[in-house]
């Protein structure tokens, strides 16, 4: 039995390579795991601050002689009034001791370039403070708005700033004339060139509108498609080649069906760029792959028993999917409806090609409008050079994860609350 | 009338001739003493005449609105005053562009010449003409196929299988837009790619080493003559993926290996959701991501060790890429991994193997044709992989294989030759498609492939 000890030296060996294969395994799940996480927390803590914007504390007063206008009701004259002139003054009246022209310029410089029009908003909303005086917080400008938050987190960041404005940001904060409150800009405004006038309301109602024209389409026909290959297609090479057809679709890359966007809706049926007609008719391709096996597999999961007796009750085959089989496969369907969608929102490649990235300020109204969607509004932030852009985009992405992340949880829920198991 | 309420009333029509054709077949049935004297339920009565009234005029306006433009514009350019006529393709968009948009009057006619002018109100003129003539045929159509489907209704009318066989055929086109799909996507590429082929030569395309597609704005400008040799893209891309492959593949496959042969079920019911959110992140996100805090920090990391990593180093897009293909390869190894029968399992187990002997030498070998099958659609994936490079990795095509440096890919080319201010007719666009058409072709062949080796061996255990 001179084989024992080699046995016996041997299995140390073995459990030794049993132990690191498990680690292997767990360190493999511990770097996935640690992946979620970071990304997670990188975006959340570069995006957080986007969600408040700072507002410093100025005497406004509404001087006709500064406007240069004397009436608020007539129209034309709004469109000529020097509204910028309104927030310098106040800025003059805060700091009197300024001086000089570049001085001056840098002092005019605090605020955002849009707080004339906002206090123009103002005005408009409430006509009796014409030739009044009130004390308003007003945005500033994303220089400002980058520093005092970095200043607030313990580093400073005055790259951008000359030494004077430092100074009288500390005095305004020392005057307690400037904080930080919510930023309703980001929310409720459309792309702006200045990151502090900034919004993604434009690109959200533009994400809203693409995604549902692209439901209205993929869904029906995607169910339509499933019922079709499912309960009546004959078993033939026709039908074999749809389903290849199908399969290989859904592993097509996306960048593939922007370019058919381009070349077959844009160049051959002169469907309008950047509109949301062009991007829900891209979507909609896209994801019916996706909805058409998922709603198969719905299918397929009723059990045949109730067809047979539906049948066997002299209902016909369509009376049979259409009062039984659809209803007891639509959790099924609509869960993968969800999921397509899903994918849809976000999609960003596809419509690159199709002229979705538009620099667009107003609000789309309808689906002939120009409009972005969300992960575009995303890449082109991205893409922007100023440095309060990254907060502004990274807060984005926040959003467009939590529209995500509901999608996904209705999802799951659907799937639990409504499917039977038979 | 307007395309959009054109539209909506046929669906009303459709509606009035469904209410119509079920009270007549009501109407039928009375004298016969009720409706099971009918052959099918009146619902169905009405559904067919809905179908006969709605129907055709549908079709009539899609194809309408369809060819409608074309036409009107050949006939327009067919019929040009030779003062104004172009004289190349590119003119001939130009010119139309322009009569089209002064027909539309969004560009004002001011001094404009006189026969252009001309030319613009005739195109309104056939705009009007055709808008009206589309709306009479419908409506005719509309009423023809409800009178048609109100004649129709008699008690032995079979209603419900005319319906029945219309429906099945819209089922089938249905199914049948895959097919239009795939065509759609095949043709778009190729007829764009054929006439790229024409300027520059297929073999310069797919062997050059030159890859700068401007093309010269004046004659002697320097070093833009515009060189399409697609060698340095290919490179670049398949160095990403590489990278990609290196994260995602053992990373993928072992965690794979973990939750389905030795983790305990809470740690299997929190872990696999955990990393398949990964799967649920847009690629934009991982751009970002890439972009702004990897390659930075890869940067930094580099110059700690005294290396240059470039801030577009394709081992920071590739990285990234990897994160997001784990998901992708673990769940495809995880269902072949336990469709895997525990027979073979316990029969490993009882001969003394330990379990990750049992692990490597039988459960592995015998999923082996899934997981080379989910590596390569994941490979097809990386390939395919757009945001994160566009973002992430250069915009020179370099010929180089070292990952610290900055490479472009097939996908950053065909996004940038594609976005922003073009002339569709351009080399520099036509290239675009030529490379889309190297993407779809090189990703279809390794689907297939997967497609294949997947059915293949699908069932061999069951």
């Amino acid at each position: 039995m001179d084989n024992l000890p080699k046995i016996k030296r041997s299995l140390k060996r073995r459990s030794r390579s049993e132990t690191r294969f498990r680690w292997y395994g767990r360190i493999a799940i511990i770097l996935g795991l640690a992946a979620v996480f970071t990304l997670f927390v990188d975006i959340i803590s570069k995006g957080h601050g986007a969600f408040k914007a700072t507002y410093i504390q100025l005497e406004v007063h509404y001087d006709p002689e500064v406007i240069g206008i004397n009436s608020l009701t007539d129209k034309s004259l709004l469109m000529q009034a020097n509204w910028d002139a309104v927030p310098k003054q106040a800025l003059r009246n805060s700091f009197s001791d300024v001086s000089g022209r570049r001085d001056k310029r840098k002092l005019y410089k605090l605020v955002s370039n849009g707080a004339g029009f906002d206090l123009k908003d103002r005005l408009l909303a409430n006509p009796d403070l014409f030739g009044k005086t009130e004390t308003r917080w007003i945005l500033v400008d994303d220089d400002i708005d980058t520093y005092y938050k970095s200043w607030l987190d313990g580093e400073p960041y005055a790259a951008r700033l000359s030494a004077k404005q430092v100074q009288w940001i500390d005095q305004l904060h020392q005057q307690g004339q400037i904080r930080l409150q919510l930023n309703t800009n980001l929310l409720t405004r459309g792309d702006s060139r200045e990151p502090e006038q900034a919004g993604i309301r434009g690109a959200v109602v533009g994400s809203l509108l693409t995604l549902l024209l692209t439901l209205m389409l993929s869904f029906p026909i995607g169910v339509a498609a499933a019922i079709y290959l499912e309960e009546f297609a004959a078993k033939n090479r026709f039908t074999d080649f749809i389903e290849v057809n199908i399969n290989n679709l859904a592993a097509v890359p996306s960048i593939i069906f922007g370019l058919l966007g381009l070349a077959v809706f844009i160049n051959f049926f002169h469907v309008p760029r950047s509109v949301p007609i062009v991007g829900g008719l891209v979507l909609t391709l896209m994801t019916l792959p996706t909805i058409i096996i998922t709603s198969r597999a719905a299918i397929k999961s009723v059990p045949p028993s109730i067809r047979e007796a539906a049948l066997g009750m002299g209902a016909s085959r369509y009376q049979v999917v259409i009062h039984h089989v659809l209803p007891l496969a639509l959790p099924g369907m609509l869960t993968g409806a969800i999921i397509g969608m899903a994918q849809a929102l976000g999609e960003t490649a596809p419509l690159l090609m199709i002229g979705m990235v538009a620099f667009i300020v107003d609000i789309p109204q309808g689906f002939t409008d120009p409009a972005t969607v969300l992960p575009v509004q995303i890449f082109l932030w991205a893409d922007s050079p100023e440095r309060a852009f990254i907060e502004k985009t990274s807060a984005a992405i926040m959003v467009l994860l939590s529209f995500l992340l509901i999608m996904n949880i209705s999802a799951v829920w659907l799937r639990k609350r409504l499917e039977r198991r038979w | 009338m307007e395309s959009s309420n054109l539209f909506l009333l046929m669906l009303t029509l459709g509606a009035v001739a469904f209410y119509i054709g079920r009270s007549r077949s009501l109407l039928v049935a009375k004298p016969l003493g009720g409706i099971r004297h009918l052959h099918s339920l009146p619902n169905y009565y009405g559904l067919n005449a809905l179908l006969w009234c709605a129907l055709p005029s549908l079709i009539i306006l899609v194809l309408w609105l369809i060819f409608d433009e074309p036409v009107i514009n050949s006939i327009i350019m067919g019929s040009l005053p030779a003062d104004i006529a172009p004289a190349s393709l590119a003119d001939y968009n130009l010119l139309l562009n322009k009569i089209s948009n002064l027909a539309d009057g969004i560009m004002s006619s001011k001094g404009q010449p006189a026969s252009l002018i001309a030319v613009a109100d005739s195109m309104a003129g056939l705009r009007v003409i055709s808008q009206w003539s589309l709306t009479a045929l419908c409506l005719i159509l509309a009423v023809i196929g409800l009178y048609w489907g109100w004649y129709k209704i008699a008690a032995e009318f079979r209603a419900r299988q005319s319906v029945e066989k219309v429906m099945e055929n819209l089922l089938l086109g249905c199914a049948c837009l895959a097919i239009f799909t795939t065509v759609g996507i095949v043709f778009s590429v190729l007829f764009e790619s054929i006439q790229f082929f024409r300027s520059v030569p297929f073999f310069d395309f797919v062997f050059g080493l030159d890859w700068s597609p401007q093309t010269a704005i004046r004659e002697d400008q320097v070093g833009s003559s515009g060189s399409f040799g697609a060698v340095p893209l290919f490179v670049g891309t398949l160095l990403i993926s590489a990278v990609a492959m290196f994260v995602a593949v053992p990373i993928g496959l072992m965690s794979a290996i973990y939750l389905a042969e030795y983790s305990g079920k809470t740690v299997r019911t929190y872990a696999k959701p955990a990393l398949e959110v990964l799967a649920g992140v847009p690629t934009v996100v991982y751009g970002f991501f890439a972009a702004l805090t990897v390659a930075p920090f890869l940067r930094d990391l580099g110059a700690d060790f005294g290396l240059t990593i470039s801030s577009e180093s394709a081992l920071a897009a590739g990285l990234v890429m990897g994160v997001m293909i784990i998901p992708f390869i673990s769940s495809l190894a995880d269902d072949v991994i336990t469709a895997v029968p525990q027979t073979m399992r316990d029969g490993s187990l009882a001969m003394g193997a330990t379990h990750s002997e049992t692990v490597r030498r039988v459960v592995i070998p015998a999923a082996l044709p899934g997981i080379v099958a989910g590596v390569m659609l994941a490979i097809s994936r990386a390939i395919g992989e757009t945001m994160i490079v566009v973002m992430a990795a250069g915009l020179a095509a370099k010929l180089t294989a070292n990952p610290l440096e900055s490479v472009t890919t097939v996908t950053v080319q065909i996004v940038t030759l594609l976005t922003g201010d073009q002339e569709f007719d351009s080399p520099k666009t036509l290239a675009a498609f030529a490379l889309g058409l190297m993407l779809f072709t090189v990703t279809l062949l390794l689907n297939i492939f997967a497609l294949h080796i997947v059915k293949k061996y699908r069932e061999q255990y069951e």
